[in-house]
């Protein structure tokens, strides 16, 4: 029957997309579905420019010097850090509100691959993390208090974001672990909590010593550490990028996993 | 029973068939639940057809499965020649489901650029929602849209990759009966192009009207499977039950008028025809006793065959299984 043949002809004519159904279409639109929650783009991006201005712009922190810059560069960075890891795993964590909205069981009946729409999710995050981290950095060009190398800042600033990929990853493993309703909040006081263990906003060597020795173990400290090495110059202690793969392992794994379930659904 | 359809073998003339779906004995369970119980289903391409059953019949499991968003324990599922998962990846099925799988915070026109975007070959996302008449809310959020144009916008979503296998979960729950006409016109419409369609629904009047073919489903279990006309005229005819130690199925088959028979244990079930010569039959050649003539309407006999075992006994109609 002609009908029938036709179909056999269209059924082997067809093919899937290219990588996975990746595309800029999607990723422009992730993005602008961002952007447009005002309330993630205003903690993620406006607090930390906020804290940088409150805390940062101490008249000391100027004049003391911290490595290659000063101490205003110093906490420029750890400022740029947080804004950056608020701003990926916001992002990362809005899965959970596809979750319980059916649009991550509605896009298994396309042709987008599991890996092609983790990758979509993170670049989304990593563009949030950018305007965090610029935020942060134009904030503390323009105050010209901070001070280090050029080249050093660009350095910094590149290594904040980058290594804001890690709670990319966090962000995912608790969107995929809990409801929608609380996530975002409950990722706001758990990155508090990390940002101040991970030295972010006091140093920890102003900590008690049993405490520095559990903070030593979150995993904001070892980022915190690295990204504050090309301004310190103090090298790369091993423990701090041991630090870093363990608790991308156990993120990146834990979101790994609970995506399984999500979409095996027995 | 199994009734075979007229309607399965259109389109298989001409070679090798290819079928829209194929599943062979699916079984889905969920813990000790089975929820899927040995399905067994072949639609040929082009065919309109309605799951019918109550809730927990197995409806939504069995659509899962040809769907690929759940693996069966056991049975093999193939959709037009191909695991589930390559169809969907070529754009040869798609799904309207029942709620949810919008995200409230997109446009309709950018829920529907989104989703193009995904295919290798996708409509237009402007003609697409033009065609499903919400063009003049392409710039609406999702969110601020009302259920009916919800299901409209699934429906352009659905049509976007042009599929050969439309598949439709309960589609018009909740919608008004002006809705469900003007979505089952819609839906006639493009199968007269050759789509498969098939939907799953408890509304009997909605598989009689729209559909070329019913498939019954209780408790995980095909209990019919034939055109609507066929279902009804399996219904107006009467069961004879008789206690007939150690009769077989194929002696049961010979009786006169007999159309479908069943043996369990002692007990003889024998879906008649003419319930009087089988009646007679079985009274003066066998030694069958207690014997009993039970007739039902359409609705009993849809009751029966989807409903639960108390409502079933009721009308002990238990012949059709």
């Amino acid at each position: 029957m002609t009908t029938t043949r036709a179909i056999a002809a269209d059924v082997s004519a067809r093919r899937a997309p290219a990588f996975g159904g990746f595309n800029l279409t999607a990723l422009k639109l992730e993005i602008r579905r961002l952007t447009r929650n005002r309330r993630t783009v205003i903690i993620a991006i406006v607090v930390p420019v906020v804290f940088f201005l409150l805390f940062g712009l101490n008249k000391a922190y100027d004049s003391l010097p911290s490595g290659h810059g000063n101490v205003a560069a110093f906490v420029m960075i750890s400022l740029a850090l947080y804004g950056a890891v608020l701003a990926t795993s916001f992002a990362g964590a809005m899965v959970s509100i596809e979750r319980s909205q059916g649009w991550s069981r509605q896009l298994r009946l396309t042709p987008l691959s599991p890996a092609a729409y983790i990758s979509i999710k993170i670049l989304t995050a990593l563009v949030l993390g950018f305007c965090s981290v610029a935020a942060v950095n134009i904030a503390g060009i323009l105050t010209h208090k901070a001070s280090m190398p050029v080249s050093l800042w660009i350095a910094s600033a590149f290594s904040v974001w980058i290594g804001s990929l890690l709670f990319a990853a966090f962000g995912l493993f608790l969107g995929y672990l809990l409801p929608a309703e609380n996530v975002l909040q409950l990722l706001g006081l758990i990155l508090a909590l990390l940002s101040f263990a991970g030295g972010l906003f006091i140093p920890i060597s102003q900590f008690a010593v049993g405490v520095r020795d559990v903070a030593k173990w979150t995993p904001l400290y070892g980022l915190n550490q690295l990204v504050h090495t090309p301004l310190l110059g103090n090298g790369v202690d091993w423990t701090w990028v041991v630090n870093v793969l363990a608790w991308l392992a156990i993120f990146a794994g834990g979101a790994m996993w609970r995506m399984r379930k999500d979409t095996a659904r027995g | 029973m199994t009734l075979t359809s007229a309607a399965s073998g259109a389109g298989r003339a001409g070679g090798a068939p290819l079928l829209a779906v194929d599943l062979t004995g699916i079984h889905k369970n969920f813990g000790h639940v089975r929820a899927v119980d040995g399905v067994d289903l072949k639609l040929a391409t082009g065919e309109i057809v309605a799951i019918l059953g109550p809730n927990g019949a197995g409806k939504t499991s069995t659509i899962d499965i040809i769907l690929g968003l759940s693996q069966p324990t056991s049975g093999r599922v193939s959709v037009l020649g191909m695991q589930p998962r390559q169809a969907i990846s070529r754009g040869l099925i798609s799904a309207v489901m029942q709620t949810g799988g919008l995200l409230r915070d997109l446009t309709v026109f950018e829920t529907v650029e989104y989703t193009a975007s995904l295919f290798a070959h996708a409509q237009n996302p402007r003609e697409a929602l033009s065609r499903a008449g919400i063009a003049e809310i392409a710039d609406r959020r999702v969110g601020k849209c009302s259920g009916g144009e919800q299901q409209r916008l699934r429906f352009a979503m659905a049509l976007l990759s042009d599929p050969e296998l439309l598949v439709l979960d309960e589609p018009t729950t909740g919608m008004d009966v002006e809705g469900r006409r003007t979505f089952w016109a819609a839906i006639r419409k493009d199968a007269e192009q050759g789509r498969t369609v098939l939907f799953a629904t408890h509304y009997l009047e909605e598989a009689d009207a729209y559909a070329d073919r019913i498939v019954l489903l209780r408790h995980g279990k095909v209990v019919a499977d034939g055109t609507a006309s066929q279902i009804k005229a399996m219904a107006a005819g009467r069961t004879v039950r008789a206690t007939l130690p150690g009769a077989t199925e194929d002696m049961l088959r010979e009786v006169p008028g007999a159309e479908d028979v069943e043996v369990r244990g002692d007990t003889v079930l024998i879906h008649s025809k003419d319930s009087d010569a089988t009646a007679r039959y079985l009274l003066t050649t066998t030694p069958a006793k207690d014997l009993e003539i039970i007739a039902r309407g359409i609705e009993d006999a849809f009751i029966a065959l989807t409903g639960d075992d108390t409502q079933a006994s009721v009308t002990s109609t238990g012949a059709a299984r």
